[in-house]
């Protein structure tokens, strides 16, 4: 029996049903796989059996998200927030019923749910939680599941294998190998330990249009694919205004008719913050709200608002170029590493590898460019220089092979040739 | 590489002479520093073939292994080393002052500690190595070590260990440091080679620096065509003398290129936070030495997983550390930050120095100030900031627009009612201000080794020291 002959439904059945039954589960969910909603169920069906329950999520933003998601589908179920002392809640979460906010475990009463960042479980102690749900377990770093694992008896593990590995900013070779490396993902470490706890694949992204699944899913998930959950034309872009025939016209008529485009400069090599690559990235968005897009899909027509437009860059220093060049500030700019997790109609994607006169192992990681082309429902335009496919070339990936290190699929390189190869096919 | 170290290279290729990347120093330089180059056989992983070192330029120790695949030779040559580091080591452990701590029992730390410079980081690599291949083996049972052996072993593992730790200056690799004060035209793989290094820092690039008959490699391997005609016929002779006269002329020239490393950087200025970091050095020194005076086993092979993670903690927040340091410490590496607008220096053009906020008992003075800077601003406003001209101070950005900012000073005013003279920058000073800040908050506890969960494998055994660690295929 394979996953692809699974439906959804099915496989979440078989997470909760696996739940008693071993130590640790992990559900392993392609981008827009529905993972939110699969949180949401277990955490409702553990706290069902009147037993406490914890969840940790690794940015203020997803427990936020998460306890707005929990409080609206299951108004009945108490939530604790733990949260830091600097934070400051949002209203909006103030308001939800059945919600209290704290910094300390005594602070929130006796909630059916406790919701922390793993940050700040790590200062918990003195208290054990028979169930615990660890989301975006593979953006967590093995050693803050080091910190916390004392805090749970069992947990569901759940996270997006493709996205960005967990880094730090000193060298850490002197543990490559060893199988509690603090370095790798708190998802490798636990199943190095523990090879025989079941690992479940969600089947079906949610997210990506049937134009964007098959890429993303044969380049960044070669042996555990996915499909789309809608057809051809279930979704759709709209430019209702005509365009003057520029480039930059032309290469979002092409991502609204096949949802992929790829706005081509010439070749050059340029500095990070390529400045006709910035100007090329917010004309683009600027044009794409003029001609006033509308995008439908199996939940209605709207049109796409600034708000819904997201624009990613690999670096800190491009994404601040981008914003310097005059987008309006509903557009989301920001790092692959700060898009993690996030959904909207449009993106526009400065390549990482654009401009470059090398590949380093930053740029070529298969995560930061899952990342980019795969936070959109509809479309996402990339912008290029030209001349990527011959650095990829002249540049493999030459990093050195450590002995006991899991290999990890895809390889970078390969993932990035697989993506070029597609998007060669709607260079504007 | 930064855009300014870019910049800084390519005025050097364009100039043909190192060009600073830093106005300061940012190791700490020991007054009596010992310079260690080791040798390795070529094509055994750490089989030492000789080292030269000393505390002295003139009066260099020159100790060889005449028959490096002779293990017997191998240790008495430890030995050797041991008979020259050890005092050194231990000369530093008794002169030591007393450190009241908060919450807990004071501890002695040196007043001055031990410093190690060798060549390249091929040299720190080694050392790691030969403290592995040392500190597990027995003084007593098949084969025998002197009893300083083991004990070498266990403090070349720390200064190796050391070595990796951010900002500290235990242990130093003369390229690495020479290339963190000063930017070469050629690539960072070209750097490693110490008098190529040295060459661009000093008269500009010359030929000489790669050739192996003037300049012999900084080791720890040797020049192929020395180990082929010079070396393994020396060896076969059997004459000790003559492979020791041959080492001799492959170690000398580095020798002196070390201390010609060493006065290049002396000659810069210390930069302010250099005493700080070792202090910190000066403590885990004295930690090591206790360590070892009660006896504990020597390091283990490999990090067990809460060790592992302390280690991965404490590197991480010194790395942190050690960046805003220099930062604060050099305008040189502050100027990279004001590139990427984490930073920005101008002129005060407006103050408010007796701006105070709250009422009552709870009224604050909180100061304005008005900067205007040509440098791209891009920290929204609330951030925190610091200065390297104030650093008891800190302060908020209330708004950046058109190249005017205010910010308020929020930390360090003190209760007065009004500003002690110079707490606040005086209009026309030039100030610089950024949002990089060395106060970061502890790391939350770890489990004790016994209780590790079961998710990184459960309590490991109890790491009793044998025989067996001695093993190690390459040794």
């Amino acid at each position: 029996m394979t996953t692809e002959q699974l439906a959804p439904e099915q496989v979440i059945r078989n997470v909760l049903a696996d739940l008693p039954r071993h130590r640790g589960v992990v559900v392993d969910s392609p981008p827009g796989a529905g993972k939110s909603t699969l949180v949401v169920r277990a955490a409702a069906h553990i706290a069902a059996t009147g037993e406490p329950l914890m969840i940790v999520a690794q940015t203020n933003e997803q427990v936020d998200d998460l306890v707005a998601r929990i409080s609206d589908k299951h108004p009945h179920l108490t939530v604790g927030r733990l949260s830091a002392g600097g934070y400051v809640p949002p209203l909006r979460m103030l308001e939800l019923p059945g919600v209290r906010v704290g910094t300390r475990i005594q602070d929130l009463g006796d909630p059916d749910i406790v919701i922390a960042t793993a940050d700040k479980w790590a200062w918990i102690g003195d208290r054990v939680w028979p169930w615990a749900i660890v989301d975006e377990a593979y953006q967590m770093r093995s050693d803050k599941l080091l910190r916390i694992a004392g805090l749970f008896e069992r947990a569901l593990f759940v996270g997006d294998p493709g996205q960005l590995d967990p880094f730090s900013i000193v060298d850490g070779d002197r543990w490559s190998g060893l199988s509690w490396d603090p370095l790798q993902s708190a998802v490798s470490v636990l199943l190095r330990h523990n090879p025989d706890l079941p690992v479940h694949r969600l089947p079906v992204s949610w997210r990506l249009p049937a134009s964007a699944a098959p890429v993303v899913s044969q380049a960044f998930y070669p042996f555990t694919g996915f499909r789309s959950g809608t057809n051809h034309g279930d979704r759709w872009l709209e430019l209702s205004t005509g365009g003057m025939g520029t480039v930059h016209d032309r290469a979002l008529e092409e991502a609204a008719r096949s949802g992929w485009a790829l706005l081509e400069l010439p070749n050059r090599h340029t500095v990070r913050t390529d400045g006709e690559a910035v100007q090329a990235v917010a004309l683009l968005a600027e044009r794409l709200l003029q001609r006033g897009a509308v995008a439908g899909s199996e939940q209605g027509e709207r049109p796409v608002t600034a708000d819904r437009i997201a624009v990613g860059a690999a670096h800190r220093d491009q994404v601040a170029a981008i914003r310097a060049a005059g987008l309006p500030p509903e557009i989301t700019v920001d790092t692959a590493n700060r898009l993690q997790g996030r959904e909207y109609d449009v993106t526009i994607v400065l390549h990482p590898l654009s401009g470059r006169r090398d590949a380093t192992a930053f740029h070529l990681e298969s995560g930061r460019l899952c990342v980019l082309a795969s936070r959109h429902r509809h479309a996402c335009v990339v912008v290029a220089r030209a001349g990527i496919a011959e650095l990829l070339d002249a540049h493999p990936s030459a990093e050195p092979v450590q002995l006991g290190v899991p290999v990890k699929f895809p390889d970078g390189w390969e993932a990035n040739q697989s993506v070029l190869e597609h998007l060669s096919r709607h260079r504007v | 590489m930064s855009l300014l170290t870019s910049l800084a290279r390519l005025r050097a290729l364009d100039e043909g002479i190192a060009q600073p990347v830093a106005t300061v120093r940012h190791c700490h330089l020991s007054a009596r520093p010992m310079v260690f180059i080791p040798l390795k056989l070529s094509g055994e992983a750490a089989a030492p073939l000789a080292a030269m070192l000393g505390t002295d330029r003139a009066d260099p120790a020159l100790l060889v292994v005449t028959q490096p695949r002779n293990r017997d030779l191998r240790f008495a040559w430890a030995a050797q080393v041991a008979e020259v580091l050890l005092p050194y080591i231990e000369g530093f452990m008794n002169d030591t002052e007393t450190v009241e701590r908060k919450n807990t029992d004071p501890y002695e730390r040196a007043i001055d500690a031990p410093q190690l410079i060798v060549p390249n980081q091929g040299g720190v690599a080694f050392t790691r190595l030969l403290g592995r291949s040392t500190r597990f083996r027995r003084t007593d049972g098949p084969y025998p070590v002197p009893e300083s052996v083991p004990l070498l072993g266990r403090w070349l593992t720390y200064l190796g260990e050391r070595a990796a730790y951010p900002g500290s200056s235990l242990m130093l690799a003369a390229t690495e440091e020479l290339g963190r004060h000063w930017a070469s035209g050629q690539s960072s793989l070209e750097d490693a080679n110490l008098a190529a290094l040295l060459a661009w820092i000093t008269t500009g690039p010359t030929d000489e620096a790669e050739d192996p008959l003037i300049w012999p490699p900084a080791g720890p391997a040797t020049d192929p065509g020395f180990d082929a005609e010079v070396l393994a016929p020396a060896m076969e002779s059997g004459s000790a003398e003559r492979v020791t006269e041959a080492l001799r002329t492959q170690l000398e020239p580095t020798w002196r290129l070390m201390w010609q490393a060493i006065d290049l950087l002396a000659a810069l200025p210390e930069g302010a936070s250099v005493a700080q970091r070792w202090e910190q050095d000066r403590g885990s020194f004295s930690g090591m030495a206790v360590h070892i005076a009660e006896g504990a086993p020597p390091q283990a092979r490999r990090d067990g997983a809460v060790a592992a993670a302390a280690r991965l903690a404490r590197m991480e927040r010194a790395q942190a550390a050690y960046d805003v340091q220099r930062a604060y410490d050099d305008p040189l590496v502050m100027a990279e930050y004001r590139l990427t607008g984490e930073a920005f220096a101008g002129e005060v053009i407006e103050t408010v120095p007796d701006n105070t906020e709250g009422e009552g008992r709870s009224r604050k003075l909180r100061p304005l100030v008005v900067i205007k800077t040509d440098d791209p601003v891009r920290l929204p406003p609330g951030t925190t900031l610091g200065t390297p001209q104030r650093r008891s101070q800190g302060a908020e950005l209330v708004e950046a627009a058109e190249g005017l900012v205010t910010l308020k000073i929020t930390k360090g005013m003190g209760r007065g009612r009004t500003a002690a003279p110079g707490a606040v920058p005086e209009v026309g000073e030039r100030v610089c201000y950024t949002s990089l800040t060395d106060d970061f908050q502890g790391s939350p506890a770890l489990p004790e080794p016994e209780a590790t969960p079961w998710t990184h494998g459960g309590p490991p055994q109890e790491y009793v020291p044998d025989d067996e660690d001695a093993q190690e295929e390459w040794s």
